[in-house]
């Protein structure tokens, strides 16, 4: 390895990205553009995928009525249960996406209940309390499904089957809104989603990068010289990254005027540049399998489809929806950047480290195997 | 042989059933300008991709610099420069950038590298245009940054494929003065070229090659003289019974 060489190609490459206008849109301007429309297309949301949520339940008052309470969410087909001794663990579970909500049940829960019960038309005797309801900020559905659901089953511990609604009530739900108000528009749950979008498109500008070097007889040339391949390769995987920490840059940049709070530390936040910058390496390893299998760039063009489109239906906007995105890198950028951005997860939370070591196999994998098919089968045609 | 030298043994390069390059042999002596005149398809630029490691051969070897091509690319790399039949150059960087990127992938010490951009540009007429991107150059321009970017690293044996096709009168001038220039300074050159005239102003010995095989060999003066002949056309008619140029 010679760095003056790796150095040499990768200030080729940097000019390449502002100097040729298709890569500078491709860089830049296209993962924006596209965000933002498919932002407009799912961002409406439309239900896709479960129709049950897990949800946390810390009973700390154990008295008959928080038992029919939670009986009445069990019986629910909308909702599985699981139980928490106490708050802290549940909201660890909820930063991480275990569970969709976590309802805690006040110790006079039943005091309250029976307070009604003793002079129902007079409120100044009731003893007053409040169910705290937190939701997956993380999940657009649930955020929106949930809270509804859980008042209604309130109502009917209270006030029985038929019951839909009532004007005056000893208990109240925490409002999920209070508790996590910043993180309630459509645009704040697709952002995590819009960074690992808009690295997936390096697999394109890679393939495109080396079958046009490959037609033009570019490759050979460099090959004429001492130059080796893994210098070619690298300096190829050092520009797109390079070239992903400023898509991460700018869409932060935009997300951010158009609203976006992070609830990261520093740390989230490199840590979420970090996990870009793997799926940039893994679209390196995907544009070099693509470049191999093509023989000229448009073909190279359609072959990187391959590659972005299960990467950006399964693993971006929507993840956590199907089992399919589980096979694609997006995704786990996604979550881990879901847990870290929109959650406030630490970066030393059980999901957010799966995710990474994920990823960083993943990247492995596909590194190794595109040099290898590259070197196999991309350089010559 | 000298050290910068070519030696080519019993190579044969066949693509399925075709026969590129059918038992080449010849030697090209340190400081010599040796050009491989044929017709398009006469298996030139094979031969040169074989002693480059650009193709790997079917059978013989060849030695260039005294490393065998099979067992020695890497240093045969550092001691050679490739100037290929399609100019190949980045459009995006300018024609100065081209020739600076060669140069740092050859490892060219960046004062040298430097100076001798300069020189080079200097020599094929192209200071000015150096500051343009090289995909706004006319075709002769593309051809004469080609050589540079080939010869940057000022490399003791120089592979010149066809650099004059194509070319304008005013740019093959500028080529061939280049190409003396080596010759001047000592330099190893094999030169491929269909173009009878620039063998004769160019070449200490000519190989005459058809269908990959070396059919005559020897000065210019020597064939025309051993086959009776004006020019080497007229050699290569009266041992084939065709023109090079059809």
């Amino acid at each position: 390895m010679n760095i003056r060489r790796i150095n040499a190609l990768l200030n080729k490459e940097i000019k390449s990205l502002y100097r040729v206008p298709a890569t500078l849109f491709l860089a830049i301007l296209f993962p924006i553009v596209l965000t933002g429309a498919f932002g407009l297309a799912f961002g409406g949301g439309s239900a896709i995928g479960n129709s049950t949520y897990t949800v946390g339940i810390v009973d700390l008052d154990n008295t008959v009525w928080s038992e029919y309470f939670i009986g009445n969410i069990s019986e629910n087909e909308v909702f599985v249960n699981t139980s928490y001794s106490d708050s802290e663990t549940g909201e660890n579970d909820l930063a991480q996406g275990k569970i969709s909500a976590l309802i805690v049940i006040p110790t006079d829960f039943g005091a309250s209940i029976d307070s009604y019960w003793l002079n129902s038309t007079n409120p100044s005797t009731w003893t007053n309390v409040t169910v705290e309801l937190f939701v997956d900020q993380g999940s657009l559905i649930a955020s929106s499904a949930i809270p509804p659901l859980i008042q209604q089953l309130l109502f009917t511990t209270l006030y029985g089957e038929s019951a839909t609604n009532a004007p005056q009530s000893p208990i109240r739900l925490g409002n999920p809104a209070e508790v996590d108000s910043e993180h309630t528009t459509q645009f704040d749950l697709m952002a995590p989603g819009m960074f690992a979008f808009a690295a997936i498109f390096i697999t394109m500008i890679v393939a495109d990068a080396f079958t046009e070097q490959r037609s033009k007889g570019l490759l050979r040339r460099i090959q004429l010289t001492p130059t080796s391949p893994s210098e070619v390769i690298l300096s190829s995987m050092l520009a797109n990254m390079a070239t992903a920490i400023l898509q991460v840059g700018i869409v932060f940049a935009v997300a951010s005027l158009l609203g976006f709070k992070s609830q990261a530390e520093l740390t989230g936040l490199l840590l979420s540049f970090i996990m870009v910058m793997l799926l940039a390496l893994i679209s390196v390893g995907f544009g070099l399998i693509a470049a191999s299998l093509a023989k000229t760039p448009g073909a190279a063009t359609g072959i990187s489809f391959i590659f972005i489109l299960p990467q950006m239906f399964f693993g971006t906007f929507v993840p956590g929806s199907s089992d399919i995105g589980q096979l694609v890198p997006s995704y786990y950028v996604t979550d881990a950047l879901t847990s870290i951005l929109l959650r406030g997860a630490a970066i030393t939370s059980e999901t957010v480290i799966y995710d990474l070591l994920v990823l960083i196999v993943y990247c492995i994998v596909v590194i190794i195997v595109g040099i290898g098919i590259f070197a196999k089968f991309g350089r010559e045609k | 042989m000298k050290q910068n030298g070519i030696k080519v043994q019993n190579l044969f390069k066949k693509f399925g059933d075709f026969t590129a390059v059918n038992d080449l042999s010849f030697e090209v002596k340190s400081g010599e300008l040796f050009g491989l005149l044929g017709p398009n398809g006469a298996g030139k630029t094979t031969a040169i991709s074989i002693m480059t490691g650009l193709l790997e051969p079917t059978s013989g070897t060849a030695f260039v610099g005294g490393f065998d091509i099979k067992s020695h690319i890497n240093e045969i790399r550092k001691l050679i420069g490739v100037c290929p039949q399609e100019p190949a150059f980045y459009p995006y960087l300018t024609g100065r950038e081209n020739v600076e990127l060669f140069g740092n992938l050859h490892n060219v010490p960046k004062k040298v590298l430097k100076q001798r951009t300069e020189e080079l540009l200097e020599l094929v007429g192209l200071v000015e245009g150096a500051t343009r991107r090289a995909g706004n150059y006319s075709g002769g321009m593309i051809r004469r940054i080609s050589l540079v970017m080939a010869l940057i690293n000022d490399p003791e044996i120089a592979f010149l494929d066809e650099p004059t096709v194509a070319m304008d009168p005013q740019s093959r001038r500028a080529t061939w003065g280049f190409v003396k220039n080596l010759k001047e300074r000592n330099k190893t050159v094999i030169l491929t070229t269909h173009y009878i005239e620039e063998a004769e102003a160019l070449c200490d010995r000519v190989g005459i090659i058809d269908e990959g095989k070396i059919i005559a060999l020897n000065t210019p003066q020597a064939l025309m003289q051993e086959h009776n002949a004006n020019d080497l056309e007229g050699v290569f008619l009266k041992i084939t019974g065709k023109k090079i140029r059809e």
